[in-house]
């Protein structure tokens, strides 16, 4: 009896470590009921994307960007003072949150990161989170607007700002805690000082994640309608200062598109189209300025 | 407590004496009665010896045995981590690490530090090298430029690096970057230079050419090295301590621990019929 041709029969003849038809057939259906789903997610963004297109894209023409919106029944214009306003809020709310956000993440994640106010702070800002938007539209109303007596785009970036803060800081926090211990260990371990490690190694390496935390927090701050509402109010003209009421993409589409006139809806879908537009751009600047270099 | 123990083949009492295994050799650092708490573990007990200057000794023992917990202790790195206690006194050249007159920046000055897992700044192999001296403020050009060129060629890293020193570290081999982490840790020339199993993720090539060096490094630096090899402790070390569950077992010349050591122990680590 020759063992080994016995085995190599034996080998693929074992029922007993074959897998039943019936699990075959299972996985082949989860595989492809996997697949079916993830493409299903894509149905929404695509038929959104269409739609803004097709709507939206009628009246897009170079002169939205630098004429003021028509009075309601007229015709004509643009609505460049709204992409002006919100591109002045999200950047007084950028200017406002990013360091706070920041130096915050750096304090909690370096220099305290096992103190009761680092857990504390790393709470409230998930909770923070959470908070929906109107509120933040309301706190703002009820500091900045109440106080000074007017709607300003001052107010409408501290109510952005306050949205953005969380996302800023909980982002940056898990950036830096991205950065292997092991440049901290070298670094501290050469004798640098804490300001020296984060300063020199452990932010620099952090900073492309910290980036596109802050621009997705823009994005989405570019987007939002209830602060702003609450806050900054709308114009139909061109501001002249941060302490005037001022009109934004997103208020711009609440307000015409509840107008009974046509042209003013179909301006609105324009205005959704670049406001769209706009947002996916910073996203994507963001993936292709910041991307992971070494990995 | 200063008692030098002259011949080192007599059974010695461990706890509450220094041990020396020579009396020739001049003491460099000096552990005395160390404790150290991580939260509530113990994880040394009471060890007393000295390190010899300009030799190197290695730290043998399992894992868990404390033997990196002490090497740590050395520059105080151990301190960045919560929670932590020591009880005892390390001294370095006559005076204790832990006086409050004591820099804890400055004494990480004076030590070198190469770690298990070789860890290059994601930059230029140049600016690698030269980090110890920038963040001393020191940027001088021409002072930089002689530290490199000293430092990898003291780690025989020089001629394989010099034409492209301006390239990312990450790109070099497995090996060169822990060269090039040695070269680091040696070009604002410390006194002591501390490595916690260097070799542990090399192969046997570039093990070889960091054991070469670490003898060749003796001239200059008092060399404190962890390893898991008991091939290398006898190949490139002078003394060897033994640690087992946090305590120092036997501590002697490594030609003596490798072939007649006294403690049962020790005995058994060393010919593998440990745990």
């Amino acid at each position: 009896m020759r063992p080994n041709s016995n085995r190599a029969v034996h080998f693929f003849l074992n029922h007993e470590k074959k897998t039943s038809l019936f699990r075959l057939w299972s996985n082949q259906l989860l595989t492809t009921l996997c697949v079916l789903f993830s493409l299903f997610t894509l149905v929404p963004l695509f038929s959104l994307l269409y739609l803004l297109i097709k709507k939206g894209l009628p009246l897009l023409h170079f002169s939205v960007f630098t004429k003021l919106p028509p009075p309601p029944g007229l015709q004509g214009g643009g609505f460049g003072n709204a992409i002006v306003g919100t591109i002045t809020m999200v950047g007084i709310a950028t200017l406002l949150s990013a360091p706070l956000g920041i130096l915050g993440a750096i304090y909690i994640s370096e220099y305290a990161p096992h103190s009761s106010l680092t857990a504390t702070v790393r709470f409230i800002s998930k909770l923070l989170t959470g908070i929906p938007s109107i509120i933040c539209g309301a706190f703002a109303f009820a500091l900045v607007v109440l106080h000074r007596g007017e709607f300003s785009a001052l107010a409408g970036g501290v109510a952005l700002s306050i949205l953005m803060l969380p996302t800023i800081l909980l982002t940056s926090e898990q950036a830096l805690i991205g950065v292997p211990s092991s440049y901290r260990d070298a670094s501290y371990g050469l004798g640098a000082t804490p300001f020296q490690t984060i300063w020199r190694i452990v932010l620099p390496e952090a900073l492309p994640a910290i980036m596109m935390g802050m621009m997705l927090a823009v994005a989405r701050a570019a987007g939002e309608t209830a602060p702003v509402l609450f806050t900054a109010l709308f114009s139909q003209q061109w501001a002249s200062s941060i302490m005037e009421p001022t009109a934004s993409l997103s208020v711009l589409i609440y307000n015409f598109s509840a107008l009974p006139y046509h042209y003013q809806v179909q301006m609105a879908w324009t205005a959704s189209l670049v406001l769209v537009a706009m947002v996916t751009g910073i996203n994507i600047l963001a993936q292709l300025l910041f991307r992971r270099k070494f990995q | 407590m200063n008692q030098q123990i002259k011949n080192s083949t007599e059974q010695v009492p461990l706890s509450s004496e220094v041990m020396s295994p020579s009396s020739d050799m001049e003491t460099f650092i000096k552990v005395i009665n160390f404790n150290f708490f991580y939260g509530k573990k113990q994880t040394l007990f009471n060890i007393n010896f000295a390190i010899p200057t300009k030799h190197v000794t290695s730290f043998i023992g399992p894992s868990g045995s404390g033997k990196s917990t002490l090497l740590r202790n050395f520059n105080r790195m151990n301190e960045l981590l919560p929670g932590v206690r020591h009880e005892g006194d390390i001294a370095i050249d006559g005076k204790s690490i832990f006086d409050a007159s004591i820099e804890i920046i400055a004494l990480r000055r004076r030590i070198g530090m190469v770690f298990q897992k070789s860890n290059p700044f994601p930059r230029s192999i140049y600016e690698n090298v030269v980090f110890p001296l920038r963040i001393m403020g020191r940027n001088k050009r021409s002072l930089l430029n002689e530290t490199v060129e000293r430092s990898l060629r003291s780690v025989a890293l020089w001629d394989e690096v010099k034409d492209r020193l301006h390239e990312n570290a990450l790109g070099l081999s497995g090996g060169q970057m822990q060269r090039l982490c040695i070269a680091r840790a040696i070009s604002s020339q410390p006194e002591i230079l501390l490595m916690d199993e260097p070799c542990s993720a090399l192969d046997p090539i570039a093990t070889a050419k960091i054991e070469e060096l670490i003898v060749e490094l003796k001239k200059e630096f008092t060399i404190v090295i962890v390893t898991h090899s008991m091939q290398q402790a006898s190949r490139v070390s002078d003394l060897t301590a033994f640690f087992n569950f946090g305590k120092l077992i036997e501590f002697d010349h490594t030609h003596r621990i490798f072939t007649a050591p006294i403690e049962k122990q020790t005995e058994d680590y060393i010919t593998g019929r440990f745990g």
